[in-house]
């Protein structure tokens, strides 16, 4: 009989919840039994709420248990010996739960499924057939990545084939692919999850930006506090590179194209892709004032494609299925699916693949299910620390790049951060202040300065100290850094104060006073 | 538990010469060194930007400006709380003044005995799961008092 194959998520998210201990359990109770198993470390499915989530597989079908704990392997491995049988934890097979059968995974179709350090199992699940496009026809790639539709998941949403197509026509000796894995919004960790569960397609996305654009040499930023997503991601270049995916004449073809992690040192504003250049240069991570382009002008001065994790990771699908496949999925301007990630105070948290459209309201109440904690929810922030709070009258608004914007909003990087009703608006817009002053890079005034100032003025806000001349103060100063600032740090720690302030202002009202007892 | 090496001059000059042909390496020298010492020795500038034919200021510039990089040695144990909007939605507020409290010194200190640094950290993407910590390099998610009552008792051994 052949060794039972249980899966062990070995996504961080998992980890964090004591997945390695469970798997090292159940290593040792199958040694007592003396039962032959085969634990493959996969990626998450985005079930957060099931994890450790522990899957079995039977048939040729797999059975998930979760969350499990600890004290709970011995009978979950009985359950999964009798054929995944019955078990208090037992969820039965993952793709039949709601939450993954409303989604449209395209970007994450395999991520929970494929042992994300096997290229075999990579290239089973349908890896590389984007590349194999992409080779029969190299001349193309540029125009079916813009007529994609596809834009930049990492909060901009510049459309990606217009970033390539300039990088194309720029003539250079050298040019390069830089992979903006410097995910650090609080409130999202879909870069994560990929590198975690499927770095491969994101290796090929990058190969394929290569050979669309003359650039050979790759680099991947990685933050780091994500030590697993670095660790996953080296052992999947050393892969590729063995298996003639990566390197010269990859794939058997005429390309060379090679591929290095980085490891970012605790800097949020490297996000801002500028400033990543200059931190991969090995300086400060301060802005570059545009122009010139990244795309003329990138890493150390040769045209560079520097795109976010989650674009270069949706390059494979719309090869291999094509433009209009991708374009079909979405609304307006926003086409394809995003990857959503619903974290904070919310019962089922993870990942959610879909097409843009679906309401937010949707997204937090049907999807999520609401808070943890079972309270009302009052406030969920949309797109990182430089998103905006939005209240429930809003919760009609489509997840669209377009239809956030105009509701003073931004979608980011695609990540929302739900809070009940004991959150104090006044302390997360005093934060959002805090946050910018900490993380700014110091190079122009307004973020620099300006941060400070606005943590100084809601202070002065909250202890009640001339009210309404300070709210003036700091809708001024929200301004100044709104249009003055050079990158979006500064530029967009405005949404989260002004949205806090506009739709929460009972939480500004000076504080009751109190009378002196006589 | 953080094993590091005492600083050492040589050994450091070995470690740059490893990374300093790659393009842009002074990140990479950083972190090599910080893993061997656990810090970045003020002695370590001058040596670096000699090899890399950069100023000592640029060198210094960028040991500070990056929040990952120690001036000192961190204490025997860090512990990293994540201070993030998906973690205060979680309780993590309580938790962070838990444990100063019962450290006795504040966010980016290390306690008198120099047994534990704890610090805030700003997102480890482990927000489905807030709030969280990291240990020792060791990740903790759905932290809760008890959880974090174990991991100071941890830190304090």
């Amino acid at each position: 009989m052949s060794a039972l194959r249980i899966y062990v998520p070995g996504d961080a998210a998992a980890v964090a919840c004591g997945a390695d201990d469970i798997a090292a359990a159940i290593q040792s109770s199958a040694a007592r039994r003396k039962i032959d198993v085969e634990i493959v470390r996969n990626g998450s499915r985005g079930l957060h709420w099931l994890e450790p989530l522990l899957e079995v597989t039977v048939d040729s079908r797999r059975i998930g248990y979760g969350p499990v704990a600890l004290a709970d392997v011995d009978s979950v491995l009985d359950a999964m010996i009798n054929a995944g049988g019955e078990h208090a934890l037992r969820v039965g097979a993952p793709e039949e739960l709601p939450f993954l059968k409303k989604q449209t995974r395209l970007t994450f179709a395999r991520c929970g499924i494929v042992d994300p350090r096997s290229l075999a199992d990579f290239c089973l699940h349908g890896g590389y057939k984007g590349l194999e496009r992409a080779l029969a026809n190299p001349a193309g790639i540029i125009e079916e990545v813009v007529q994609s539709g596809l834009r930049g998941r990492g909060g901009a949403g510049f459309p990606t084939g217009i970033k390539w197509k300039t990088v194309g026509e720029t003539g250079a000796s050298q040019k390069y692919i830089v992979c903006n894995a410097d995910e650090g919004d609080s409130g999202t960790f879909a870069d994560r999850m990929i590198m975690e569960g499927d770095p491969f397609v994101l290796i090929e996305g990058m190969t394929i930006a290569g050979i669309a654009v003359g650039a050979t040499k790759g680099f991947i930023y990685i933050r780091s506090e994500y030590p697993h997503a670095v660790a996953v991601l080296n052992d999947a270049i050393r892969a590729a590179r063995r298996g003639g995916m990566l390197g010269k004449n990859f794939a058997g073809s005429r390309y060379e194209f090679d591929l290095e992690v980085r490891v970012g040192a605790g800097a949020y504003v490297c996000g801002e892709e500028t400033s990543l250049l200059e931190s991969l240069e090995g300086k400060r991570g301060q802005v570059r004032a545009k122009p010139p382009l990244p795309a003329h002008k990138g890493l150390f001065g040769k045209p560079t494609v520097i795109n976010n994790v989650l674009s270069l990771a949706s390059v494979p699908v719309i090869l291999e299925k094509g433009a209009a496949f991708y374009r079909d999925f979405g609304m307006g301007k926003s086409r394809g699916t995003m990857p959503i990630q619903l974290a904070g105070n919310i019962k089922y948290g993870g990942l959610f693949e879909t097409a843009f459209g679906i309401t937010l309201g949707e997204l937090v109440d049907g999807i999520g299910g609401g808070t943890a904690t079972g309270r009302p929810v009052r406030a969920v922030q949309v797109g990182g620390p430089l998103g905006a709070y939005f209240p429930r009258a809003l919760f009609d608004t489509p997840f669209d790049y377009e239809a956030f914007a105009k509701r003073d909003g931004l979608i980011g990087h695609g990540g929302i951060v739900v809070f009940d009703d004991s959150v104090d608006m006044a302390k997360q817009a005093r934060f959002a202040m805090e946050f910018c002053a900490i993380e700014s890079c110091g190079k122009c005034t307004p973020c620099r300065i300006g941060s400070t100032r606005g943590v100084e003025t809601i202070d002065r806000i909250i202890s009640g100290e001339a009210r309404d001349t300070n709210i003036a103060v700091l809708e001024d100063l929200c301004n100044t850094m709104k249009f003055g600032s050079l990158c979006a740090l500064g530029g967009f720690t405005p949404y989260p104060v002004m949205s806090a302030l506009t739709h929460f202002p009972e939480d500004f009202a000076a504080p009751p006073q109190i009378q002196a007892a006589e | 538990m953080q094993k590091n090496h005492q600083w050492d001059s040589q050994r450091a000059r070995a470690i740059i010469a490893e990374h300093q042909d790659r393009e842009g390496p002074l990140l990479p020298i950083l972190h090599a060194l910080q893993e061997e010492f656990g810090y970045i020795d003020r002695e370590a500038e001058p040596i670096i930007a000699d090899a890399l034919n950069i100023s000592r200021a640029e060198v210094h510039g960028v040991v500070t400006f990056y929040h990952d990089f120690r001036e000192k040695p961190a204490g025997r144990h860090v512990l990293k709380l994540c201070r993030a909007e998906a973690c205060q939605a979680a309780g993590g507020d309580a938790l962070a003044a838990q444990a100063q409290a019962r450290l006795g010194v504040r966010l980016g200190n290390t306690t008198a005995d120099g047994q534990v640094t704890v610090e805030a950290v700003y997102c480890l993407g482990l927000c489905s799961v807030s709030p969280s910590a990291m240990l020792d390099g060791r990740i903790v998610g759905r932290l809760d008092e008890k959880k974090l009552d174990r991991l100071l008792a941890e830190a304090a051994r």
